[in-house]
């Protein structure tokens, strides 16, 4: 799960990171009054949405005055911005985080995330703040410093001190970054984060280690223990057929194609997309309703793939294993006759008891096609569509 | 011959009262796997089906029916107990079928079972199959059939899909491994290629991959290196988009990395026959193996 940048950085703030001091705003009134509450002379107003390159698509601003922060807030609550993470359609701004100005001498980069090949937490910094990680990794892979975490002991104060150290940092602005990356391992781990991305931390004038920006995402699997955090799910942010999907706990996201699909099973929901491209076709969309199949996830998945306006043909693709073939068919039927489908569909049932699921699917009466193989199922589908 | 499991496999199954693990210990039974034990805490002393008994411990059950290999069926949020119990108790093989286990949990789990004997597959994962002989897990037993070839697979339903075009082909498998959808899994993909390259009876190997992580870019280094037996090879995602969860907590392209194009160029860099569409994957193995 993804949250705002306001929201990390409260979590952040509960850990003990430092933190600009700021405050979220929903109206450009609720911005001004912030930017009263913080005080001082120098105030910025960032758009909050989930996608990063915002800096550069004007969804960063500065302020001298809680006045000038209420016009830059109300011109850019309600409109859209286009970074190179939203796509060309955008994201329209609904809050923005006004904060207070900061002194800044020195940018870096401090990141944590799961090292898939050791199964470890590692820690990474780098002295390039303020630029692309993935773009530091391909270009200069030495800048970037890492410390792996012993999961039986966390993360130790040498691990820090030496990121520090190889940072650049000394004196007090060492031990305020010792402080932080220590402080930024204990709230990843306590509140079960995926990633944790600090960029730019910044050293300020007077000496300081603050998260200039941050971000963090959530192991969806861990949010039953993080009430809290699952509350700062928002909604605006995701596709709605997306958030329609997770209240039926179908697995669905949409994409760009014509050709809906529904399937049981991650992995064979993924080939099923691959194989529809290669016969000619682009998949409009993910859908797993898991191995059962059962007629409800079946009713509820067909619904939501056709609310997408784009889907012209739809090919359902079903293993039976240990759930019958025919039962699914059956399913199928039942769920068709209760949602309006007008457009063509194609069937492939396989696993136990297919040929009789074949037979029901012929004789229902609907305008279903049914193919033996994953290959005629696809390509009966993309042949509907041109 | 086969892998991890076999005839002479001695299955505890923890959770067997509740629901998955009651329908599927009785599956497993059907198959002909020896099926000695059922673990529920609270529950010691009844018989399962009048004739499995079930003990309140893994440890108990080791101790009275010589149990080897474990099947966890237990809610997410104690299946790591559930590992750590059967790791104590010398299970050889624990087989975690449980989807959802949070990622840090299984980071300390995979650590502390490093310092054991015990193997773990999964978790989220449809389990381990030797057809003919054995079956610890969900996977529909019919569509297997005994032969030579080994598949390894990040997922379920697809790994079916494969075994099916494999066995209809007139080719059986030796086993069959499920390692699991999620990003921290006890056995990967060149975990089992050891065991393939040491069997044998195995003649080729299926790997089914899928996006997210490095574990194909690393397995196709390894076969280039060390395995000797021709692998064919499928990705699957090669149309997911970025940045999205696709199912599996593992399937997801970060930060532009874990794509199947990546993996499918790794792989076939060494060798290997990499497939593109799933629906060819039995008629290649045939073809390589020249039947």
């Amino acid at each position: 799960m993804n949250i705002h940048e306001h929201q990390a950085k409260e979590i952040l703030r509960q850990y003990g990171v430092a933190v600009p001091r700021g405050g979220v705003a929903f109206s450009p009134e609720e911005a001004e009054a912030v930017a009263l509450s913080l005080g001082g002379e120098v105030f910025v107003v960032k758009a909050q949405i989930h996608a990063g390159g915002r800096g550069k698509a004007g969804g960063v601003k500065v302020a001298k005055t809680p006045r000038e922060v209420k016009a830059i807030a109300g011109r850019m609550l309600g409109s859209k911005l286009v970074t190179h993470q939203t796509g060309p359609e955008g994201k329209i701004v609904q809050r923005v985080l006004v904060e207070e100005g900061i002194d800044i001498a020195r940018e870096l980069y401090v990141g944590i995330v799961l090292d898939r090949s050791l199964s470890r937490l590692v820690v990474m910094a780098s002295t390039e703040g303020g630029v692309e990680i993935e773009k530091v990794a391909e270009e200069d892979p030495e800048a970037i410093f890492k410390e792996y975490v012993d999961p039986d002991i966390g993360l130790q104060a040498f691990q820090a001190r030496r990121l520090a150290f190889k940072l650049g940092l000394e004196g007090n602005p060492m031990k305020n970054a010792v402080r932080f990356i220590l402080a930024l391992y204990r709230a990843y781990v306590e509140s079960d984060a995926s990633l944790a991305e600090i960029n730019p931390l910044v050293v300020t004038a007077a000496g300081e280690v603050l998260a200039l920006d941050a971000k963090m995402n959530f192991d969806d699997n861990a949010l039953y223990r993080h009430p809290e955090i699952a509350a700062m799910r928002d909604p605006n942010e995701e596709e709605p057929l997306e958030v329609e999907a997770s209240k039926y706990n179908l697995n669905y996201i949409k994409l760009d194609g014509n050709v809906g699909c529904m399937v049981n099973g991650a992995g064979l929901a993924m080939a099923t997309m691959d194989i529809i491209k290669l016969a000619g076709g682009m998949p409009a969309n993910f859908l797993d309703v898991g191995g059962g199949a059962s007629v409800e996830t079946v009713r509820n998945g067909f619904r939501i793939l056709l609310s997408d306006p784009n889907v012209k043909a739809v090919l359902v693709n079903i293993f039976g294993g240990i759930v019958r073939c025919d039962r699914v068919a059956k399913g199928i039927i039942e769920a068709a006759q209760s949602v309006d489908i007008r457009v063509p569909m194609v069937i492939r049932l396989a696993g136990t008891n297919a040929r009789e699921a074949a037979q029901l699917l012929q004789n229902s009466g609907m305008n279903f096609q049914v193919a033996a193989s994953l290959k005629e199922a696809a390509e009966k589908v993309v042949r509907m569509i041109q | 011959m086969s892998i991890i499991v076999d005839k002479n496999t001695r299955v505890v199954v923890q959770g067997i009262t509740g629901k998955e693990g009651s329908f599927h210990a009785r599956q497993m039974r059907e198959y002909g796997t020896r099926v000695v034990a059922g673990v529920t805490p609270g529950k010691g002393g009844q018989k399962f089906d009048d004739s499995v008994p079930v003990f309140n411990t893994v440890e108990e059950a080791v101790k009275e029916t010589g149990a080897n290999v474990s099947v966890v069926f237990v809610p997410p949020a104690f299946a790591p107990d559930a590992i750590y119990e059967a790791a104590d108790a010398g299970i050889e093989t624990v087989v975690c079928i449980t989807e959802g286990i949070p990622a840090l949990d299984m980071v300390k789990v995979y650590h502390y079972l490093q310092k054991t004997r015990t193997r773990l597959i999964g978790p989220n994962c449809p389990g381990v199959i030797s057809p003919g002989k054995c079956k610890v897990g969900i996977m529909p037993g019919f569509i297997h059939q005994e032969g030579s070839v080994g598949v390894i697979s990040r997922s379920g339903t697809l790994t079916y899909e494969a075994v099916d075009q494999i066995t209809k082909m007139g080719l059986g498998q030796s086993t069959c491994i499920g390692i699991g959808g999620d990003p921290v899994i006890g056995t990967r993909f060149i975990d089992a290629l050891k065991l393939f390259q040491e069997d044998e009876e195995t003649e080729a190997v299926v790997l089914i991959g899928e996006i997210g992580g490095t574990a194909e870019e690393e397995a196709a280094a390894w076969i280039k290196a060390h395995f000797s037996k021709p692998v064919v090879a499928f990705i699957a995602g090669q149309t997911a988009p970025p940045g999205k969860r696709m199912g599996h907590a593992g399937a997801i392209i970060s930060g532009g990395k874990g794509t199947a194009a990546e993996k499918m160029n790794a792989l076939k860099e060494a060798g290997i026959a990499v497939v593109e569409s799933p629906a060819v994957i039995g008629r290649t193995v045939a073809q390589i193996l020249g039947k």
